[in-house]
């Protein structure tokens, strides 16, 4: 029963709880398909879930061994029927929601680019100890622990590491994906709504490993080109001297950006651990 | 050279008041212990009488009471987790700084799989198997000492770590690149590494002893298919150690090539590859999950249906479902990485296998249902747990589900739901079951009952506290909190931090609960004695003989003739069998060898990790001599008199066939 009330509570709390912020406030059509993903799943299966405990509690009550007008039967061991509905309740069940995971992988794929009338951004991911680089290759420019996207605008991102694994997470716009020296992973997202949303490493990398945040800042597409320009008006160059400098552990860096970038230096990050 | 390797001073944590707090407690209870021991003189009979034990019962009681010690070192790894996330919200730094707060997540991980979840389901397996089988040992004794030894050996190394050094801050999966020399140049990745291969290689004997055991040596006339389903459970669980812990151990292997001699089999650089490791790491880590809870299901089929004095509803699907489960689990280890960038068939693949895992599950949790449905349910301690179990289990089935969906795996992937989910089924699934077994066959090792007050207090809190504490961990994850945080920003997550940090607290209760049962139970043993052999009108074979056992288990080996044979048995009321026919019994010797080896392997280890390399050969060296005195030995059987057999038999009616 507790556990019953339990659940009743959960759900009932996680649903306030989605006017804050988290996975349940989704911001980007890929956060909100997940969590339709997430609700149709746990109704599908809820619906068998709670039946089950109250019938465990039901039967375990009903025939407790001081209840005179239960029915005892001591060879009741087999049945056909009720075993083939046994094996068919959970299967069906499983084929369901098996259903919603083999489409879901499909359609929402981070690998898969986002269909748009509107070119996507490119940004190159970068995670170091213990921040995140965030270059822009067309824009020729770069910040660190923080990201600013134009609203509607698809965001294509490439994602490396530095070292030590990680995983780049902005919950209320959708998947997150490893970052892995010497490998490229690919991610699509996008923003809807202006905002400023929250985004950290979910992969525990070290020390300072729980400051690895950054904000990213939705904005309308005019905004994001006047701060494209005011970005390359200020800063300094990250080259490799620079990018050597960077990458060396530090804790708690406050955003900055830098003004250019030498060409191909994520391509020369994501290949140099391999040399 | 430096004669201790990287050893001196320095390894020792003096600055830090919470460490050598700890110590010095661990210290003066371990000096307390030995001391009374020492006033008892009991070392002889404990040396004689356990410590050199080949004994199945010796052994698995000796195994869960370690397991039960590792539990209370990783609950209070959990409490001061739990504390630390209670405070350290906003600017708060908290009480642990992150080098202590990664150690003691990393601890808390490891301990409680390797060190109290195998310990206690292999102690069950070892107690249990050879009673059920009607069988008087498992098939190589002196092995299973060796066994238990080396899985002693990784929890003291693990233990030490705490004060000579540090233990790893890698978290308890280690991936690297972190736990390579180049991310964690320290002592703990080797600590974490040695221990589980020393203790890896007692389970993996363990596996190959109770295999072996199961399948061939079961009393006459049980055939396979009439063995109870505990040792079904017990074969699946095994036969997965027998197939994954090799693998764990040459994945080890490999990181330790790596660490020790610069090789780069998943280094950041020279074309290693980190990935490799995740997979194989996991294709050991999931089927270990199944390792603990298959035999945890063997025993909630045993409760349920000796409480509910009915068989097993279904039988034969239990054993359908067992080893699908079996096979099953091997095909999933790919669904704790959907967030690798894996292609859509991939991970489409693994999160519908993953899933397909629930269906013979739900087919138990039926299966129960219909154990109990027409019964006369008993609500004893056991039968509490297994119900808490069940209403608990299939909500955290359940979000293992939700998890294996791969687009929902993204979103909450290493967050609080994720250690939401696998403790809320590794919570009840597996710690709750040992608790039932122990509780259900606390009287057949030790001879008198557990008492049920405290045991029902017990139970509450536990069930109570688990969901306090984890509940709220959904509700964090769901918020974006991830796993493993030192300190946190948000100050939104601090109410359900508290409350989750309570729960721990009422968790804490249930422990204290069990102390006291376990005190209260020993002080009243006179009136709570089991001279039946059989105090819960049980089915299968181990309650048809005395309790406790005598060292031979059987004096004359049961016959059987059908599933639950004992309660057929029973149910035929047939006469005390005519004179049984004695003969006398061989024993297996006890040997000091599985002890002395273990001497040896912590030697070594402790070696291996501070680069003190003659020590390490001295280990090795030591090790192989012990084996090889065991293997020149003269005399490797004791044999019991038919007279002592008669005597035992006389003393204790029950114990001859009913």
């Amino acid at each position: 029963m507790k556990t019953f009330v339990a659940a009743i509570v959960l759900i009932g709390v996680t649903a306030l709880a989605g006017c804050t912020e988290g996975v349940l406030d989704p911001k980007g059509p890929i956060a909100v398909a997940e969590r339709q993903i997430l609700f149709n799943a746990l109704g599908i299966m809820l619906a068998i879930v709670i039946p089950t405990i109250l019938a465990t509690l039901g039967v375990a009550g009903w025939f407790r061994a001081s209840n005179q007008r239960a029915r005892y039967l001591p060879d009741f061991e087999h049945s056909g029927r009720l075993e083939l509905l046994v094996w068919a309740i959970p299967a069906m069940t499983v084929i369901l929601v098996g259903g919603v995971a083999w489409v879901g992988s499909h359609d929402l794929d981070p690998r898969k680019p986002l269909v748009s009338g509107v070119k996507p951004v490119n940004v190159q991911v970068v995670s170091l100890d213990w921040k995140w680089l965030f270059i822009y290759p067309e824009e020729g420019i770069a910040t660190v622990n923080q990201l600013t996207v134009p609203v509607g605008t698809p965001v294509s991102f490439k994602l490396t590491s530095s070292g030590v694994m990680n995983s780049f997470f902005v919950p209320q716009l959708g998947s997150q994906i490893y970052t892995m020296a010497g490998m490229v992973t690919s991610l699509h997202l996008q923003a809807d709504h202006p905002g400023t949303y929250r985004g950290f490493s979910a992969q525990y990398s070290g020390d300072g490993f729980a400051d690895m945040r950054f904000s990213v800042n939705a904005v309308s597409p005019e905004e994001f080109s006047r701060w494209v320009d005011a970005a390359r008006s200020a800063g300094p160059v990250l080259d490799a001297r620079a990018y050597a400098e960077l990458a060396k552990p530090s804790k708690a860096v406050v955003p900055f950006n830098y003004g250019a970038v030498a060409p191909d230096l994520f391509n020369g990050i994501s290949q140099v651990a391999q040399k | 050279m430096n004669l201790l390797g990287k050893l001196d001073w320095s390894a020792i944590p003096f600055d830090q008041p919470i460490i050598m707090g700890a110590s010095a407690f661990m210290g003066l209870l371990i000096v307390s212990v030995l001391g009374w021991i020492t006033l008892k003189r009991a070392w002889p009979y404990l040396w004689n009488e356990w410590l050199t034990s080949v004994d199945h019962k010796r052994i698995g009681v000796m195994y869960i009471i370690l397991g039960l010690v590792m539990l209370l070192r990783g609950f209070s790894d959990a409490i001061m987790m739990r504390a630390q996330q209670a405070v350290a919200a906003g600017a708060a730094a908290g009480y642990l700084p992150p080098e202590h707060f990664d150690q003691i997540f990393s601890a808390h991980g490891t301990i409680m799989i390797f060190f109290v979840a195998m310990p206690l389901v292999i102690g069950l397996m070892n107690y249990l198997l050879p009673l059920q089988l009607g069988v008087r040992d498992v098939a190589f004794p002196t092995l299973n000492s060796v066994s238990f030894w080396l899985t002693a050996s990784g929890v003291l190394l693990t233990n030490v770590s705490l004060v000579v050094g540090e233990f790893s801050k890698a978290g308890w999966v280690a991936y690297p690149p972190l736990s390579e020399l180049q991310f964690s140049p320290g002592v703990g990745v080797d600590y974490y590494l040695w221990s589980l291969q020393i203790s890896g290689i007692g389970t993996l004997l363990t596996g190959i002893n109770f295999v072996t055991t199961i399948l061939k040596m079961r009393a006459p006339g049980m055939s396979l298919m009439r063995m109870p389903v505990f040792c079904w459970t017990a074969l699946a669980s095994n036969l997965l150690i027998v197939a994954t812990f090799p693998v764990l151990t040459a994945t080890f292997a490999m990181l330790l090539l790596d660490r020790y001699l610069g090789f780069h089999f998943f280094s950041v650089d020279a074309g290693g590859n980190p990935m490799m490791y995740v997979n194989l790491f996991w294709v050991w880590g999931h089927p270990e999950v199944y390792i603990l809870v298959l035999p945890a299901f063997g025993i909630y089929s045993e409760v349920s249906a000796t409480f509910s004095g009915k068989p097993l509803f279904g039988y034969r699907s239990m054993v359908a479902a067992t080893m699908a489960i079996c096979v099953l689990s091997l095909l999933v280890w790919l669904h704790h990485f959907f967030t690798m960038g894996a292609s859509a068939n991939v991970n489409g693949f693994f999160g519908v296998m993953t899933m397909v895992i629930a269906v013979p599950t739900g087919v138990k949790i039926f299966n129960w249902l219909f154990t109990m449905y027409g019964g006369r349910v008993r609500f004893t301690v056991p039968v509490l747990w297994t119900i808490g179990f069940m209403v608990t289990f299939v909500l955290g089935g359940l979000t293992g589900v939700l998890m294996a969906v791969p687009p929902v795996d993204w979103q909450v992937h290493n967050s609080l739901f994720l250690i939401a989910h696998f403790h809320h089924v590794i919570i009840p699934g597996v710690v709750f079951a040992v608790f039932a077994g122990v509780t259900y066959w606390f009287p057949k090792a030790f001879g008198f009952t557990l008492d049920e007050r405290w045991g029902r207090r017990a139970f509450w809190c536990w069930f109570i506290g688990f969901h306090v504490a984890f509940m709220p961990l959904y509700v964090l994850g769901l918020l974006g909190m991830t796993r493993r945080m030192q300190h946190y920003d948000n100050l939104a997550w601090q109410p359900w931090l508290l409350v989750a940090a309570a729960g721990a607290a009422i968790i804490l209760a249930g422990v204290l609960c069990q102390a006291v049962q376990l005190i209260v139970s020993i002080r009243t043993r006179e009136q709570r004695r089991d001279l039946t052999g059989d105090p819960w009108n049980g089915r299968t074979l181990e309650w048809s003989t005395a309790s406790p056992p005598p060292a031979w288990n059987f004096a004359v080996l049961p016959q059987v003739a059908g599933k639950d044979a004992f309660w057929q048995r029973k149910l035929r009321a047939e006469p005390p069998a005519q004179k049984p026919e004695y003969r006398p019994i061989d024993l297996p010797k006890n040997s000091p060898v599985g002890f002395v080896t273990a001497f040896f392997a912590v030697v070594s280890g402790f070696s291996l990790i501070w680069h003190i390399w003659w020590l390490a050969g001295v280990g090795v060296l030591g090790a192989f001599v012990a084996t090889l005195f065991f293997a020149f030995r003269d005399k490797d059987e004791i044999e019991i008199p038919t007279e002592q057999l008669v005597r035992f038999d006389r003393a204790h009616p029950a114990g001859v066939a009913l």
